[in-house]
């Protein structure tokens, strides 16, 4: 006991000192500022051996310190809580004349401007994305018909996730992969009039990556999948989603690269909703990370709305853009995610 | 306007929608030369290339097959010829002599079009021609080269057969024949040398004085090669891919000298100034970037709302090309100073706050002299 005792005393006696040393200091600083700010330059390096500002890390005790911290942390607190106080009671006392409450600064409305943000008027634009591939759809030539597959020999969770997004998207159908080479799939995938092909790729049993190929001419993307959420994992989930087609929601597609990919999932879908479902699937983009989420609604006055989460969840990131069907060795890249060039700045978002 | 327009632009660009765009750099503006209403995908740009030596004419292959010439001067599509079939494929090039017009498809039909009345020369240079090229020192030789279709260089004063045609480099480690694929062709007219980059991510030199097979091979990232262009001195070369990288090669080993920075999406029109150390870049990303080449910064970056096929430099300097305006500008500029000159100005107020601003900095001053003085105790 006495071997643990001896040093506690010394450290207590040294941070006692530490705190004399300190209020010595202050007075010193008082002497100073009584013989007017002139000399600080020479009367520092005298002091050196003393830190001009006290601070808690300069604390050698533990116990101390985080002491000191706490008591640091606490006033921070109350000194924080008296403005707002003080700024809510002024608040009160101007009624409406107070001013309005600033907005707090995200990184989302801090954004670099991105310049190909698309104006909805501009004809060039609007021509090039009538002309594209996805006309045929938004021009009601085509039904969406998709094919699910996964990487060779899926274990776990991929298969249900690709058993759950079938029944997400109509008229999907799933697929063994059977080994077989994407390049001879897409082929025969054309030829039976599908117009998407969509493959998981999973590692170590769980699904992270999603290569969504537009057929019979591309574009296809090529997404990594995270927090893959199924529908036996999901707190308060609603009944089994219907056959019904579901509405989408495409949120936050900004840029001429978004409108592609905003475009890509429309098309997954088929046009016309069957509102009797009550089924409504999300595609979020928040920070170039694309959130899924399937819901069913119900209206239940006028004002009020519930909904249920029907499942299942994930969260999708753009890797690549590539024009025409899958080709990653010789297809020509529309956008690929460079990550140390393009992440240089937090503010900056590319969809 | 649109001649005035036409003339600035220093950059031209072709479209995959049809546009053809002149780009005002030191403006940062763009301006489209076409109808908007009557935009169509078959008269997406493939080529684009001069017409005459003082740069007044910009000829443009679109896929349709016709060849349509732009006046610079003017501002307007002054002659449109039907140049090809649908059938034949894209044009992989075209070019200009003293009096004709030569183009190249994808089927590997090239045709002479001298000027009326004169029979058309045609030659096959086989299938699958990715890039036609046209010697710029010797107008009347062109090289061709594409997909398992090697390089060959045409003397178009014979077209019977080629004068030169690249022999394939020797089977790799496994004794397998290495494949032919061509993407794009410049000439070294200094040296009479040839360059290529291909499919396979590699860039050949070719010495036909020499050898049939390359003298110098590289290798460049692991994605194909897709478009190359020779800066001023020919000592080294620039090369973009698929994925969008572009980098300067050394000529003398074959070394990467650096990469351009801030390209998103596959390169598919390279252009390096003839005289400045630029070069200009564009590709599916819809972007048109002009970088510096000694320290490869990024000097304009101008978004062009549709896909890139083709870019065009002007010899000209960049910035030269406003110098009118600016002029004109500059003789309002001192029409109004005149106007102010004229004025009266009122003083007095501002004269004493400036004497009393004056004061106050010569008490700061001396202030510091004499913290300066007690430093030096």
């Amino acid at each position: 006991m006495d071997f643990v005792e001896v040093p506690v005393s010394e450290d207590a006696s040294c941070g006692n000192t530490k705190v004399k040393k300190q209020k010595n200091g202050k007075k010193r600083r008082e002497k100073k500022t009584e013989n007017i700010p002139e000399e600080p330059q020479t009367a520092e390096p005298t002091d050196s051996s003393l830190p001009p500002t006290f601070s808690i890390s300069d604390i050698k005790n533990k116990q101390r310190r985080h002491l000191m911290f706490m008591k640091l942390k606490q006033e921070k607190r109350k000194q924080k809580l008296q403005l707002r106080k003080k700024r809510k009671q002024e608040r009160e006392a101007l009624g409406d004349k107070a001013p309005p409450k600033e907005v707090p600064k995200t990184i989302e409305n801090q954004r670099i401007y991105d310049e190909t943000t698309v104006d909805p008027e501009d004809e060039e634009v609007a021509f090039d994305e009538g002309t594209d591939e996805f006309s045929a759809y938004f021009n009601k030539l085509v039904n969406p018909k998709v094919l699910i597959t996964t990487s060779d020999r899926p274990r776990g969770r991929t298969v249900r996730f690709c058993e759950q997004l079938a029944t997400v998207i109509p008229n999907a159908h799933v697929y063994y992969r059977k080994g077989l080479a994407l390049k001879r799939i897409i082929p025969q995938c054309v030829s039976r009039d599908f117009t998407y092909l969509m493959v998981i790729n999973e590692d170590r049993k769980v699904p992270n990556g999603l290569v969504l190929c537009h057929l019979p001419d591309g574009p296809t993307a090529h997404f990594k999948v995270s927090s893959v959420r199924l529908r036996k994992e999901m707190k308060r989930k609603g009944k089994d989603p219907t056959d019904h087609y579901p509405e989408i929601i495409l949120n936050n597609f900004t840029t001429r690269l978004g409108h592609s990919i905003g475009r890509m999932f429309a098309a997954l879908f088929p046009q016309e909703p069957q509102f009797v479902g009550r089924q409504v699937a999300t595609f979020h983009n928040q920070r170039d990370f694309i959130f899924f989420r399937f819901h069913r609604y119900i209206f239940r006055n006028e004002k009020k709305v519930g909904i249920q989460e029907l499942g299942p969840r994930f969260t999708l990131k753009l890797r690549s853009l590539q024009k025409g069907t899958f080709d990653s060795k010789f297809g020509e890249y529309e956008w690929v995610h460079k990550r140390h060039e393009m992440d240089s700045s937090r503010r900056k978002f590319h969809l | 306007m649109a001649c005035v327009k036409s003339q600035q632009c220093s950059v031209w660009v072709g479209t995959e929608t049809g546009i053809l765009k002149g780009v005002c750099v030191s403006r940062k503006q763009v301006y489209n030369f076409c109808e908007m209403r009557s935009l169509t995908r078959d008269e997406e740009i493939c080529t684009i290339t001069w017409g005459d030596e003082h740069e007044t004419e910009v000829l443009i292959g679109s896929v349709n097959g016709r060849v349509k010439t732009f006046s610079t001067e003017k501002g307007i599509f002054t002659e449109s010829r039907e140049c090809a079939d649908l059938t034949h494929g894209r044009f992989t090039g075209i070019a200009v002599t003293d009096r004709s017009l030569i183009t190249c498809v994808e089927s590997g039909l090239l045709k002479v079009w001298p000027e009326a009345g004169k029979e058309t020369v045609e030659i096959n240079v086989g299938g699958g021609v990715c890039r036609m090229k046209q010697n710029q020192s010797e107008h009347h030789r062109v090289a061709t080269g594409g997909k398992e279709n090697p390089l060959k260089v045409w003397d178009l004063q014979r077209p019977d057969t080629p004068i030169f045609i690249a022999k394939n480099v020797a089977n790799d480690w496994l004794d397998l024949r290495v494949p032919v694929w061509v993407r794009d062709i410049a000439f070294l007219t200094h040296s009479n040398k040839i360059i290529t980059c291909t499919g396979h991510h590699q860039v050949r030199v070719y010495d036909p004085s020499c050898q049939r097979r390359p003298v110098l091979e590289s290798k460049f990232g692991e994605v194909p090669l897709t478009a190359l262009s020779v800066p001023s001195g020919e000592n080294s070369v620039v090369v973009g891919n698929t994925h969008g990288q572009i980098a300067i090669l050394d000529l003398r080993k074959g070394l990467v000298r650096g990469c351009m920075k801030g390209v998103a999406g596959s390169v598919r029109g390279l252009q390096c100034h003839p005289s400045l150390p630029l070069v200009a870049s564009c590709g599916l990303d819809r972007f048109l970037r002009i970088h510096n080449l000694q320290d490869r910064t990024i000097m304009h970056k101008v978004y062009m709302k549709s896909r890139l096929n083709c870019v065009l430099l002007s010899s000209k300097d960049l910035q030269q090309c406003v110098t009118d305006e600016d002029k004109q500008l500059e003789e309002i500029k001192t029409e109004v100073d005149e106007v102010w000159d004229a004025m009266e100005t009122v003083t007095e107020k501002s004269n004493k706050r400036a004497a009393q601003d004056e004061q106050e900095v010569q008490e700061v001053t001396e202030k510091d002299k004499k913290k300066n003085k007690r430093t030096k105790e």
